[in-house]
């Protein structure tokens, strides 16, 4: 962005997807800075979870281009996204049950000298990365079945935090849990924001929302519907974004009026509402 | 553990048993251990709100959760553990430990020759084949997936030892190596199928259970039968024992210091690098307990032939295999292939690699079973492999305390399991009984084992989600 105090790490530029006959994404824009919390939020079906998956590498996008640290990057795969340092949290955790936590962290990426494992400096590493996330779980040693929602949610947190990523995305990491397991989470982003990570969240609940994130992006209909500083903002506005209660003009002037003096916040003013007539019915469950 | 400022005064240092207390359990009769407080909801809805309050103070910096799993010292420490595993289904080996107690008092007290030196010296080499077979199911049983081509193969590979050293006079090790490649290879083609091309692993294996059965009675051609000389490799693995005394007693006493050893040495380093470790006291128990089995293991022995070598090659196979799978990152991946194949995916593990892998495995422990299974009748027929062989094998990884649903087990579970299965039919042939009882009651265990497996599994979900 010309007009941000630092390049945002994660940039999306007229990213479009198409399954078939759903345009799932048309033109979306998103801009993502060091130690930024920007909460992507929208109706169901409004392609949030479409537009991470492009950004993890597990869709690629039709057009548009995702920039990475100031350079075009192509991303082919998960295991791309995860090597340039995007960590992606799947609204279905995938942690595997049967083995600990410990297990469960560096799974994937476990250390060891000529295959065999070396336990006790993943434990070590274990405790302190729970330890500077303050996240508490009863032992690092017990099957991660047999924690709670919430635990198993911090873990698999926790887990996208072991290859030290710049960007950390989540899709709905709050959606079934309950409100201290929820605060846990809301916890825990902050604490990424401290880290000087940048976190793309993504929720249907706007106190959440309002709670946490610096940057409100709303989708609709796969297109950009505004962005709200999340200071200057309310709910009700951005509800109205969701729902597209606003017409254009709103829209526009809700961005024009949240341009000025935050632009340090790494907000994006310059998004063109041009959202066409919704003549799409919405789709999804 | 560092203790949490926060933590609630009318918790007392170590409440060990306090995690579980949300949680409804189905396990009859295991509730209630001692200062376990009463399940319900009630409990855990008064913790989450404790919690909250909780987590509402600044964080306190650590990962410690006040309420959890401190096992308290000493043996009230240990009993609340076991009481808390038990609970939570992770029953391990404690089932098939008192299978294998009470069939073994049954049979002593109908018939004391049954806990005989002979007998049980003879017992010890009967399980070999099954048990080895056994071990490359538990990998597959570990995916979750079955191999049901495991007999069949073990007959091709005696077939193909058979064949080619005594009719065709390949050397003899060679012949060996042939007949292991061969059984490899077999799980090397079903996992390619599974694994690659999708066909499920049962219809996968079982269509080699038939194709390889056809090979297999091809390559023993017209004859049919081919008969080992008693001097030859495979016999002598089954045959040989070690006569001296001191060679029983050695093997035990070898065994138990090096598990002192690496028990000691690795809890050092883990005291070193601050993380916990064993207490002295729990490696002193293992070990004594380790020591009174393998010194009372080798002393029965010696009252009869001596050390057999046949069980020493199935343990050394069998402990070579769970440091496979409790130490190595293969073994990690294929547990985390087993527990979910999707978040293995995701963390970037190749599942059709370990899915071919384990099959191979699976293959080559089926030849390696089937070449004891030779060396015990001294010959290959076209029986090899046959009856009821496959159906043991799977029986004894399940009744060993490995799950079929994927994701749970240890090696030992083939030891443990063929024993058990084993321990029947010896019983059953001493009191003279015919093979439908032996089948009936290997049946009705199988099943017992397999329901266990289940209740256990839903037990763990149960107390696994708050
Ligand atoms: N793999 C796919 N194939 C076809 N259509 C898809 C696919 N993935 C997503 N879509 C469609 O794209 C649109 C956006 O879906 P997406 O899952 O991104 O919505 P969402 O904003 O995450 O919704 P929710 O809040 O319910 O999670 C929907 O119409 C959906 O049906
Ligand atoms: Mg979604």
């Amino acid at each position: 962005m010309p007009d941000s105090t630092s390049a945002p790490v994660l940039e999306l530029r007229g990213v479009s997807k198409r399954f078939g006959a759903v345009q799932a994404l048309t033109g979306v824009d998103l801009a993502v800075h060091a130690g930024e919390v920007v909460a992507l939020v929208g109706d169901n079906g409004a392609g949030k979870s479409t537009l991470v998956k492009t950004i993890a590498g597990v869709n690629s996008p039709d057009e548009g281009e995702i920039v990475w640290q100031g350079r075009p990057v192509t991303i082919r795969g998960p295991h791309d996204a995860q090597k340039i340092g995007i960590a992606t949290v799947y609204q279905d955790l995938a942690l595997a049950d049967n083995l600990d936590v410990v297990g469960n962290l560096f799974l994937g990426s476990e250390i060891s000298g000529a295959g065999i494992l070396d336990e006790i400096s993943m434990e070590g590493r274990s405790r302190e990365l729970l330890d500077t996330l303050s996240i508490r779980i009863p032992s690092v040693r017990i099957p991660v079945a047999s924690l709670s929602g919430g635990q198993r949610q911090t873990v698999a947190i926790a887990r996208s935090l072991i290859g030290d990523p710049k960007v950390v995305m989540l899709d709905e990491p709050t959606a079934a849990l309950g409100v201290e397991q929820t605060a846990q989470v809301l916890d825990l982003v902050e604490r990424l924001r401290h880290r000087g990570l940048g976190v793309v969240l993504i929720s249907h609940n706007m106190v959440d929302v309002m709670a946490v994130a610096d940057t409100v992006a709303v989708l609709r209909l796969g297109r950009n519907n505004g962005f709200f500083d999340a200071r200057r903002t309310n709910q009700e506005e951005i509800i109205s974004a969701i729902t597209g209660a606003t017409d254009n003009a709103v829209t526009r002037r809700a961005a024009r009026t949240s341009e000025h003096g935050s632009t340090e916040a790494g907000f994006d003013a310059s998004f063109d509402a041009d959202f066409g007539p919704d003549d799409r019915p919405p789709a999804g469950p | 553990m560092s203790q949490n400022p926060n933590s609630s005064p009318e918790e007392p240092g170590g409440a060990g048993e306090r995690r579980d207390s949300g949680a409804p359990f189905g396990t009859p009769g295991s509730a209630g251990g001692p200062g376990a407080p009463p399940a319900g909801a009630a409990g855990s809805e008064s913790e989450a709100a404790r919690e909250t309050v909780e987590t509402m103070v600044p964080a306190a910096g650590s990962a410690a959760d006040p309420r959890l799993l401190a096992r308290e010292s000493g043996v009230s420490g240990y009993w609340a553990e076991f009481m808390r595993r038990v609970k939570g289904g992770e029953l391990g080996s404690l089932p098939v430990i008192v299978a294998l107690a009470v069939i073994w008092i049954v049979f002593w007290a109908l018939n004391s020759t049954f806990l005989s030196a002979q007998n049980l010296s003879n017992l010890s080499q009967q399980i070999v084949g099954t048990g080895m077979i056994a071990l490359g199911i538990v990998f597959v049983l570990l995916l979750g997936e079955i191999d049901l081509s495991v007999g069949s193969v073990s007959g091709l590979a005696a077939a193909v030892f058979a064949v080619s050293s005594v009719n065709n006079g390949v050397n003899q090790w060679l012949a060996l190596l042939l007949a292991l490649a061969t059984g490899a290879g077999t799980g090397l083609i079903h996992g390619f199928f599974f694994a690659r091309i999708g066909v499920p692993a049962f219809v996968v294996t079982l269509a080699g259970n038939l194709a390889w059965n056809g090979l297999m009675l091809n390559v023993l051609g017209t004859s049919g039968t081919v008969n080992l000389p008693n001097d030859d490799i495979v016999s002598k693995l089954y045959n040989t024992f070690y006569g001296q005394l001191a060679a029983a007693y050695s093997v035990a006493a070898v065994a138990v210091a090096l598990y002192a050893v690496v028990a000691w040495l690795g809890r050092a380093r883990r005291v070193k690098a601050g993380v916990p470790a064993q207490p002295v006291g729990e490696i002193i128990a293992r070990t004594v307990v380790l020591a009174i089995v393998a010194f009372g293991v080798a002393y029965v022995f010696n009252q009869y032939k001596g050390l057999p070598l046949a069980p020493l090659i199935f343990l050394i196979f069998i402990v070579v295999g769970d440091f496979i799978l409790r130490r190595t990152v293969y073994g990690r991946r294929v547990f985390a292939v087993g527990g979910s194949i999707e978040a293995a995916r995701r963390a970037g593990i190749s599942v059709p690699f370990i899915r071919i892998s384990v099959f191979t495995i699976s293959g080559f422990m089926a030849a390696v079973g089937g070449l004891f299974l030779a060396g015990q009748i001294e010959s290959a027929s076209q029986t090899s492999g046959g009856g009821n062989l496959l159906m043991n094998s799977i029986a004894a990884a399940v009744i060993g305390g490995t799950s079929l649903f994927g994701g749970r087990g240890k090696t030992w579970s083939a030891l443990l399991g063929a024993l058990v299965i084993g321990s029947i039919q010896s019983g059953m042939n001493i009191q003279g009984l015919s093979n439908s009882i032996q089948y009936m009651i290997t049946g009705a265990v199988l099943l017992a084992a397999v329901v266990i497996d289940s209740v256990a599994r839903r037990t763990q979900k149960a107390s696994g989600r708050a």
